[in-house]
């Protein structure tokens, strides 16, 4: 049985995939990073580029909190190996304000306070954003829809939807 | 200066969670971190007869394997391991510890590595032997191996003989099933080591609790253990008690003297606390005029082989309801399952919900209507203890509940209301729950600028408690609230009990009013001792802190700004630490009420449930926020619509394992799910209570909503769901 350090004597049978740089923009910035072709694109976010505002809820693309633009789409990070975005442009919920301005979206979850423990909040408001870009949803039972797939445990679904709705008023 | 206190202010936290800068457990990315990852037991009962991490050890990038073998030393004693919230009888669980599997899901090696994936997969490469021992895990199986917990409810007169021959009676069993808290941040641990020195990032609701905690596990001496919690993504309750992670983090840290973050995962979250699946029995007689004579009330629910967690779910009746003849009886049965805990409003969602349809029933059997029935049997006194209560507004919460949701629209038949193809049902439950005070206290330092730190080792798990802070700091210390700093989660500040029962806000606002008091006295000797001081004479209670100013309550024109009496004191900081003052006061019962009301449309012919609308009233003294507040009460009426019809761990017996052990097969309320929820805040006035009148809110709100939600489907389809969560196929075959 190995104990604390015994593990240095053995020799190293299995062998993890070799990292491969990568190029991303992120938030506006070109980022080089080298990382596992297993790492999936929420992890790279947050482990290797220090971006832990993107959440880690359930790692199964069931939660939503993950939620981040990608080339102006709202995906589920968690279910992105970052290798695949090579060249992708990413907006996390860190690149949304903009000289301390916050963008509309996070001033209206601020207005109706459509949050309360706040750890699902950066993956609403993105997939917000990605659902006024699609255009698709006018009233408030078709925002319900697709904003479905973004969890709130604390129950906060009523005033997000009032948030996004003042959100779609301004913008 | 307007009031903050009863204002709708903006939390002060909304900034760093909408721009992503509130750093939870598993965020402090510290220099050399070391990722663990958790092997589970695959089964739930028997012992380890050899465990093989050689399969993972050999994957480049993993440091070590932590087992109950090779693991540094821990404390062997049940004491050390006892948390405040530890059931009084029993031995806790301790984390590899020895050979012992006592639940499916426990974790048995910790897989250390360099990063993360790497660690998940090594940890699939370490190899368990099990010797397996007979399990059980259903609780209708083991019923009959009930037995009492130690302080049931006083039984009054003799329910049963009244029940015999009452004019009316209702009979019949309510079922709870096992539910999982799943806040939305995965349970983490974030521990650093520094030369004996340990810091722990925690999720938490009690950073004090597992800094206790831990200083007893791994016998360290409480200066040399800070445990951290600034922000948490969800407690309910799952996070009261220390959760083995934060076990396993500091072990490895300890271990490998280096930092060590320990994440679960999802599924794995599944072997921590839950609800306890219950069985109520509800038998109410009632005499011919529609008053209760008898009332009993029985709950047999779930604890583990090695803990007795008991919350009573019986004797809420008590608090509602008159009845000359009651007896209660809280049982307990032990399974082959992680110990259950504390889940919003433990005891009440689950005991209000079967008291509240069966009170439903028996105004179905009296043909009364359900709102009437509960007027008829309104009790003002708190029965078990034969007390009045400090203040009790649930008759206003009836009538403005039924008055916003247009009860009086409402035919009583089953059936009789319908939209399209939507059969419409409209039911009504009501809501108790405790409103306490635990003892706090909490530190002041005001600087001569007139800014301010409040600070006490509370934590904000979303309930909002930072924004109270600083509202109640700013109004008793006069200052804008952008000058109030509040410091919380951490446990080196002044002492504070754990985020949970609905507690923290009228503990912590009390003693920050005792605090700004004692600031506010120091300051008043300082304006006395100026030359020819406007408030020579004054005394403490004579004056009051206003707009950055000491002013005479008796006249205002007499007054000394903060900034000169502290300089003419040569004083550029006033420190002062206080407590609140917990009432002995034991001649009135202190609760919360509540009047909830809601509607469902049921399709027709594919048993689809829809929760349109619900209303709930709520009486619970000052309200020190109607942002936040109401953001509370939504919440629960949100999970309450989870209970009633969609929250369920599903075991597999045969295995004693959870089938459902993920976020999208264990189902909560999703966006589409919720629609339209009105709260109501009923005026509440009660200074006996507490000094500032609060009673708290984190409970209330999901109390006695499933219940409203189950009579709302009966009322629509005329069949009666007595066993949770209310699924189509339970509603289906409702001709």
């Amino acid at each position: 049985m190995a104990r604390s350090g015994a593990a240095k004597r053995v020799t190293r049978m299995v062998t993890v995939p070799e990292k491969i740089p990568i190029r991303l923009t992120v938030n506006g910035n070109r980022m080089e990073l080298t990382v596992a072709p297993w790492t999936t694109l929420l992890d790279a976010l947050r482990d290797h580029l220090d971006l832990t505002g993107t959440k880690k809820g359930c790692d199964h693309g069931q939660c939503g909190a993950c939620t981040v633009l990608v080339d102006g789409r709202r995906i589920n990070s968690c279910l992105t190996l970052a290798v695949m975005k090579e060249g992708a442009e990413i907006i996390t919920i860190e690149g949304l304000a903009h000289d301390g301005e916050l963008h509309p979206l996070q001033q209206a979850f601020i207005d109706h306070d459509a949050f309360q423990c706040g750890y699902c909040t950066s993956g609403q408001i993105c997939s917000a954003a990605g659902l006024i870009a699609e255009g698709k949803a006018k009233t408030a039972d078709e925002i319900r829809e697709l904003m479905s797939g973004n969890i709130c445990r604390c129950g906060a679904y009523p005033n997000i939807v009032s948030a996004i709705q003042q959100a779609m008023e301004r913008s | 200066m307007a009031s903050y206190i009863g204002s709708a202010t903006p939390r002060v936290d909304g900034r760093a969670k909408v721009t992503g800068e509130a750093k939870y457990a598993g965020e402090f990315n510290v220099p050399g971190l070391v990722h663990g990852y958790v092997v589970e037991s695959t089964i739930p009962k028997g012992r380890i007869v050899r465990i093989d991490p050689s399969g993972a050890l050999e994957v480049d990038g993993v440091i070590d394997v932590l087992t109950h073998r090779n693991r540094p030393q821990m404390a062997d004693k049940d004491d050390a391991y006892k948390d405040e919230v530890a059931t009084e009888k029993g031995s806790p669980y301790r984390p590899l510890y020895d050979d012992i599997v006592l639940f499916s899901g426990q974790p048995l090696a910790l897989v250390l590595a360099e990063d993360w994936e790497t660690a998940r997969v090594a940890a699939s490469l370490v190899k368990v032997e099990y010797q397996k021992a007979p399990h059980v895990t259903d609780l209708h199986t083991e019923r009959a191996n009930a037995f009492a917990i130690d302080k049931p409810e006083k039984p009054r007169g003799d329910a049963e003989k009244a029940f015999a021959s009452a004019a009316v009676r209702h009979e019949a069993e309510y079922f709870i099933p096992t539910e999982h808290h799943n806040p939305m941040e995965l349970f983490a641990s974030t521990a650093i080591w520094d030369d004996g020195q340990l810091t722990v990032y925690d999720k938490t609701q009690g950073v004090q609790n597992v800094q206790q905690y831990l200083c007893g596990v791994f016998k360290m001496k409480p200066d040399a253990v800070r445990v951290m919690s600034p922000y948490m993504g969800g407690g309910f309750g799952s996070g009261l008690r220390p959760q083995y992670q934060v076990v396993l983090a500091v072990l490895a840290a300890r271990a490998l003297k280096r930092p060590v973050r320990v994440m679960l995962s999802r599924a794995q979250m599944y072997a921590l606390g839950h609800r306890p699946a219950t069985i109520e029995r509800l038998a109410l007689g009632a005499k011919s005029d529609g008053t209760l004579d008898a009332m009993t009330h029985e709950a047999i629910a779930v604890t583990s082989q090695f803990e007795e967690f008991a919350r009573n779910d019986t004797g809420w009746g008590n608090l509602l309801y008159r009845s000359p003849n009651a007896k209660f009886e809280h049982k307990l049965v032990k399974l082959d399952v992680p110990t259950s805990c504390d889940m919003r409003a433990p005891g009440a969602a689950t005991g209000v919900y079967a008291l509240e349809c069966a009170m439903d029933e028996l105004a179905v059997a009296l043909k009364t209507d359900p709102v009437q029935l509960r007027l008829q049997c309104y009790s003002d006194r708190d029965q078990g203890a034969d007390i009045p209560y400090t203040s009790k507004q649930l008759r206003e919460c009836y009538r403005e509940g039924a008055a916003a949701f247009g009860w009086d629209k409402r035919k009583a038949e089953p059936r009789s209301m319908r939209e399209g193809s939507d059969l419409v049902g409209w039911g009504m439950a009501s809501g108790v729950w405790e409103a306490l005070q635990m003892a706090t206290t909490v530190r002041i330092v005001l600087t001569a600028n007139g800014h301010a730190e409040v600070a006490t080792a509370a934590s904000d798990i979303g309930t909002g408690t930072y924004t109270i802070m600083a509202q109640v700091a700013a109004d008793m210390l006069g200052l804008p609230i952008d000058n109030i700093n509040v410091k919380l989660g951490d446990s080196t500040l002044p002492q504070c009990p754990l985020e949970g029962g609905s507690w923290i806000a009228s503990s912590v606002c009390n003693a920050i009013a005792n605090t700004a008091r004692a600031v506010r006295g120091d300051l008043l000797k300082l304006a006395i001792g100026m030359k020819d001081s406007p408030l020579a004479g004054a005394g403490v209670d004579d004056v009051a802190l206003i707009d950055g100013k000491i002013v005479s309550r008796r006249d205002a024109t007499r007054a000394v700004s903060i900034a000169s009496a502290m300089q003419s004191g040569t004083a550029d900081r006033i420190t002062r630490e206080e407590a609140n003052k917990v009432a002995e006061d034991k001649s009135h019962a202190r609760n919360v009420h509540s009047a909830i009301f809601a509607e469902v449309k049921v399709d027709e012919q594919l048993g689809v449930i829809r929760v349109t609308r619900v209303v709930n009233a709520v009486a619970a003294g000052r309200i020190l926020n109607p942002k936040t507040a109401h953001s509370q009460v939504m919440g629960g009426v949100v999970w309450g619509i989870g209970m009633a019809l969609h929250e369920e761990t599903l075991f597999d017996h045969r295995f004693g394992r959870v089938m459902n052990a993920n976020i999208a097969e264990y189902h909560v309320p999703v966006n589409a799910d919720v629609h339209d929820i009105k709260v109501i805040f009923v005026d509440e006035p009660d200074e006996m209570v507490n000094p500032l009148g609060i009673k708290g809110l984190g409970e209330i709100g999901i109390v006695g909503v499933a219940a409203a939600i189950a009579n709302a489907v009966y009322h629509a389809t005329g069949k009666r769901v007595r066993d949770l969560p209310i699924t189509l196929d339970k509603v289906i075959q409702f001709n």
